[in-house]
């Protein structure tokens, strides 16, 4: 790293003790300016936020107010009490708990200094962790999950009572999630036992950094604030798009075309980091090289859903630089430093501009030398797409989520957290859970009926209050009624509910249904795919075509299926919407043709000739074409909202134009568009003025319809399933049995199923609502976008599909609608039977 | 086989068992027309405080749900005999456990009826503070009721305790109910309350039940049963 002398107008530097000037002295080095700023900043007890791109030494500097602090602590006399922990260190994965510590401990023993250090994660022992409650360390590295158990126990208080500095890592995605706010929580505890806590937060850039900001203090006052440091970026990233003589497909995410270029790419770079956006893509992608792969290059494969010792495998080969290329998801997006990546390849666009800019910040990993990375584009939409975050990214856009306000099924966790580290009077804890940010604007009364909730349920039939978890004693204050309730509390606590999944084990008996022997275990599948397959299709994973025999238990069996294709496409969508920025900008690019100029010439004349037979819609307007095809009448709108938005639009539209007698047979969704089908001519309709198209797109759409449907959709029932889990409706774990995610999704969808019929208000329905109108139902960008474009509807009512509308068309028949369609499905099967009596 | 499954306008399957001609309802229940019987299995009436005891505060709905369902039953078969197949409580105390409106609603569903409670696993003693009758098992004509299936009984055996559930795939979509389970000889009830999930019929837990070329799910839909043969079912 190139360090430039600088020289200090005496007080920064005066900072620093001589043993820690030396120390960077005897390297060579100088501390950066922003690592005195934020210790300037930390000393004189201002809780700081430090915003710096990766390489910049983000780490030391959230660590050396901590190190110097500790440095001049006068030891601890013999016979005197054990000190509780100095310094809490927070990081979203286990592995950077333990990275970071390694990193640590290099200037602590360089200098020698008196300073102990551990980490805490789900993998410690339980004889190290009753020891380090006993003994704590000065500095304690953990995660939010082990933040919240430390809480719950009842000497957490006495544990943290000698606390001064907390450092959240990557803050940027800890606040994001639900995690993000179980964690809030634990920050806003920690305060009330220790008001003068000082509070570091590490976050990559942001697009609003005051949220974070106001994430980091006590919320009371309102809308306080920690310090600001910031690093500006380092060196530009190169980045290109690849160029290509071959044709770029209209439609999907394989990016067959690309791979003789990406290859080459690999051929002619040290060390190449491939991004995909999901498991799928990255199988596949993986196979495809290996299928080109003729010098036989270390090319590896590294995604969630494989094996553990697998993954470790490759881990352990990225450190040692013996691998040319990982083709990884964004298991590997965090912060941690392996090997010596000097490229990155982005296979599918991006979706986001800042996403692509923390991918990207992985190659090369020293802040002064710029990063390399290609991007390529799968389909001529990702064209755009593409050209939109490069330039984004040169622009320095940030187009990170805004955050959402905290999720009441964690507050619920929390809530009993806190019962049972000690009794709380509510009073109190009210206004302390109001100084964390994603509470600030909680009421009194919601806070009541989780308080409720927690203790008998929160049903309007109070019929469990002899059974309740939390109990109001005399002096007015709740305690747990039972220790057996914090042991299960202790059992269940975290956010992170995954999907339920199989073990996918390797058999050699092929067609013996689930009767077969067991082999290797390759990795994890998603229960819901794998409902979808019925034995003798084929699929990939872990690098290779599958033939799936069957389901045993909590496994699934297959075979080798070499030389046979695929035959079920894993699900192909995107795992991320297109960011609304992105999306903004991709419009502007259509409706500018200026801006075409550096676009391949097969894609701006693709929009050459869709002005000529259609029109391309201004920045701010709807585009909807309607045409005939086939015997079928189809509309085509092109709204750029994301697939998530455009799904539940689609199923909101198709509602509408049934009850309007346009007969619609079904939707594709696509990131940038919405296809719809139907039997009646619907541009005919919109023409004639028997439907109108603004009364189509009007967004009093989300009241009843939304309503109406979501009451039946799975999308709900699984994110109650998740609420249910994190809230302690219903328990992952009880002591002594685990239940299998089937056990657990049976018995939410018919809790669902009861609680909507006889109490549609109860807080859990109210906390799944919410959920999904952020999460998988995109509804508040839906609602953005509808009031967007209320007057700004073009209609084009086209003799024949739009080369605008080649790429959805084509992606229709690949996706189907999930509606409602159950019981067709048991009819047919029903009647098929009968058929076949009666034929043969 | 040819057996063509006979769905009534109703909604309801016409079985046969063990020469008995009995229909099974989409809400769950069998009823034989000619002996004036109707039979249910595995209520699990109180499933929803028996967790609350353990501090899993389920939707306190459930017995209210059974109970209005059976009530729906009666009044449109109007049997004269009732059989409850057992686990009609999810557990020992919950018959004592239950709500007196409750308990006032269930007895007047029982007044003027034989009404038998067969034992169950979860219920091994009957419930003292009901009328009724109590039985390990029931003969009646040619058929034994009792709660968990006997291997080797066979012919005539109508039974319970497995909570019967199948599952089709078509068109990449995969579809679960709870179902009645029968291969002509003999029949697997499906689990009658409000809170009660399903075991797949494939499962090893019916190993050596039915005759498998002859095995038929009635799985229960919203408005009517739909029969599906053995062979088109796909496990768990």
């Amino acid at each position: 790293m190139s360090e430039q002398p600088i020289h200090f107008s005496g007080e920064p530097l005066g900072l620093l003790p001589e043993l820690f000037l030396n120390w960077f002295g005897d390297r060579g080095w100088s501390p950066r300016p922003h690592q005195l700023e934020l210790l300037a900043r930390a000393r004189a007890g201002k809780s700081a936020l430090l915003i710096a791109p990766t390489g910049a030494g983000k780490t030391l500097a959230g660590f050396l107010p901590s190190l110097i602090d500790l440095a001049g602590r006068p030891k601890r006399k013999p016979g005197t009490a054990l000190r509780g922990v100095h310094t809490l260190y927070i990081s979203p994965l286990k592995a950077l708990a333990v990275d970071i510590e390694r990193n640590l401990r290099k200037p602590v023993e360089e200098m020698g200094l008196p300073v102990t250090m551990e980490t805490r994660t789900g993998d410690t022992p339980s004889h190290k962790r009753q020891r380090q409650k006993i003994a704590p360390p000065d500095i304690l590295l953990t995660t939010p999950e082990q933040l919240a158990l430390l809480i719950a126990s009842p000497d957490a208080e006495r544990f943290f009572c000698d606390l001064r500095y907390v450092v959240l890592d990557e803050l940027h995605s800890l606040v994001i999630s639900k995690r993000g706010h179980l964690l809030s929580l634990g920050l806003a505890r920690l305060r009330r036992f220790v008001p003068s806590l000082t509070a570091v937060g590490l976050s990559a850039t942001v697009a609003e950094p005051d949220a974070l900001r106001r994430w980091l203090v006590d919320q009371n006052p309102p809308g306080a604030m920690a310090d600001i440091v910031t690093v500006a970026g380092g060196a530009k990233p190169e980045i290109t798009i690849l160029e290509t003589e071959e044709r770029v497909p209209w439609a999907g995410h394989s990016a067959r075309y690309a791979i003789p270029k990406v290859y080459e790419a690999i051929r002619a770079h040290r060390t190449t980091l491939l991004f995909v956006n999901t498991r799928s893509q990255a199988e596949m992608l993986f196979r495809e090289l290996w299928r080109v792969n003729e010098d036989n290059l270390p090319i590896a494969l590294h995604h969630g859903s494989l094996d553990v010792a697998q993954r470790r495998k490759v881990e352990k080969a990225m450190e040692t630089n013996s691998l040319r290329a990982i083709v990884a998801t964004s298991t590997l997006d965090l912060g941690i430093d392996w090997g010596d990546v000097d490229l990155v390849v982005h296979v599918g666009a991006p979706k986001g501009a800042s996403r692509l800019a923390q991918r990207i910040g992985r190659s090369n990993h020293r802040m002064d030398e710029p990063s390399r990375a290609i991007l390529v584009p799968a389909n001529r939409f990702e064209v755009m797409e593409c050209r939109a975050a490069l330039e984004a990214n040169y622009l320095g856009a940030q187009d990170t989520p805004p955050l959402v306000e905290g999720a009441l099924d964690v507050l619920a966790q929390h809530v009993l957290g806190c019962a049972c580290g000690a009794p709380f009077e509510a009073d109190a804890l009210y206004e302390e859970i109001r100084g964390a940010e994603p509470y600030a604007a909680l009421d009194r009364r919601t806070f009541d009926r989780i308080v409720d909730f927690v203790a008998t349920g929160g049903y309007a039939l109070k019929s469990y209050e002899r059974y309740a978890r939390i109990r109001k004693t005399k002096d007015g204050r709740w305690r747990v009624s039972h220790p057996r309730v914090a042991q299960q509390y202790r059992l269940n606590v975290g956010t992170i509910v995954e999907a339920p999944t199989l073990n996918v084990r390797f058999t050699r008996s092929r067609g013996r249904g689930s009767n077969v022997r067991g082999g290797p275990v390759l990795g994890q599948i998603e229960e819901y795919f794998l409902e979808t397959l019925a034995p003798g299709d084929t699929f990939l994973f872990a690098g290779r075509v599958l033939r799936f025999e069957g389901i045993r238990e909590n496994e699934c069996y297959v075979s080798a299926a070499a030389g046979e294709d695929a035959r079920i496409p894993v699900y192909a969508g995107g795992k991320f919407p297109l960011s609304t920025y992105l999306a903004g900008e991709v419009r502007g690019m259509l409706a500018d043709p200026d801006r075409w100029k550096a676009l391949p010439e097969q894609v701006s004349d693709w929009l050459r000739v869709q002005a000529d037979k259609s029109v391309l819609p201004r920045r701010e307007d709807l585009l909807v074409e309607t045409f005939p095809r086939g015997n079928r009448y189809y509309m085509v709108a092109y709204p750029f909202e994301g697939r998530l938005a455009h799904q539940t639009l689609g199923m909101l539209l198709t509602r509408r134009l049934e009850r309007a007698g346009g007969g619609p047979l079904g939707f594709v969704a696509t990131d940038y568009s919405i296809a719809i089908w139907a039997l009646r001519d619907m541009g005919r309709m919109f023409r004639m003025q028997e439907y109108g198209l603004e009364t189509l797109f009007d967004d009093d759409m989300l009241g009843d319809d939304l309503e109406a449907w979501l009451a039946d959709s799975w999308l709900l029932k699984r994110t109650f399933r998740n609420c249910a889990l994190i809230s302690g409706l219903i328990e992952k774990r009880h002591p002594g049995q685990e239940k299998t995610g089937r056990q657990v999704t049976v018995s939410a969808d018919l809790i669902y199923d009861v609680l909507r019929t006889h109490e549609p208000d109860h807080i859990l329905l109210q906390a799944t609502w919410s959920d999904a109108a952020t999460g998988l139902l995109d509804v508040r960008r839906l609602g953005e976008m509808l009031s967007r474009i209320r007057g700004r509807i073009v209609h084009k009512d086209l003799e024949r599909i739009s080369p605008l509308a080649v790429p959805i068309m084509l992606e229709i028949g690949k996706e189907q609608v999930p509606g409602e369609a159950n019981e067709v499905l048991l009819g047919e099967t029903a009647d098929s039977l009968i058929e076949e009596a009666m034929g043969g | 086989m040819s057996a063509v499954a006979i769905v009534t306008e109703r909604g309801s399957a016409v079985v046969e068992i063990a020469g008995e001609r009995a229909l099974c309802d989409h809400r769950g229940a069998l009823v034989f027309p000619e002996l004036g019987l109707l039979a249910v299995s595995d209520l699990h009436l109180e499933k929803g405080s028996s967790f609350a005891r353990r501090g899993s505060f389920l939707p306190p709905y459930d017995t209210a749900v059974t109970l209005a369902k059976l009530g729906m039953l009666l009044a449109e078969y109007q049997p004269g005999i009732v059989v409850s197949l057992g686990d009609s409580f999810h557990d020992g105390g919950g018959a004592d456990r239950m709500p007196a409106v409750f308990r006032d609603t269930l007895v007047n569903l029982m007044a003027g009826r034989d009404w038998y409670w067969i034992s169950g696993n979860h219920d091994p003693e009957p419930p003292r503070v009901l009328p009724g009758r109590s039985a390990t098992e029931l003969a009646v004509s040619g058929l034994v009721f009792r709660h968990e299936p006997l291997l080797g009984a066979g012919r005539g055996e109508i039974a319970g305790h497995l909570h019967p559930g199948a599952r089709i795939v078509r068109r990449g979509r995969s579809v679960r109910r709870a179902c009645f389970a029968s291969d002509g000889e003999r029949l697997v009830m499906p689990a009658f309350g409000s809170l009660t999930g399903t075991l797949n019929v494939l499962d090893r837990a019916y190993a050596g039940l039915f005759r498998r070329d002859r095995l038929m799910a009635y799985m229960l839909g919203a408005k009517r049963i739909y029969p599906i043969a053995g062979h088109m079912l796909v496990p768990v």
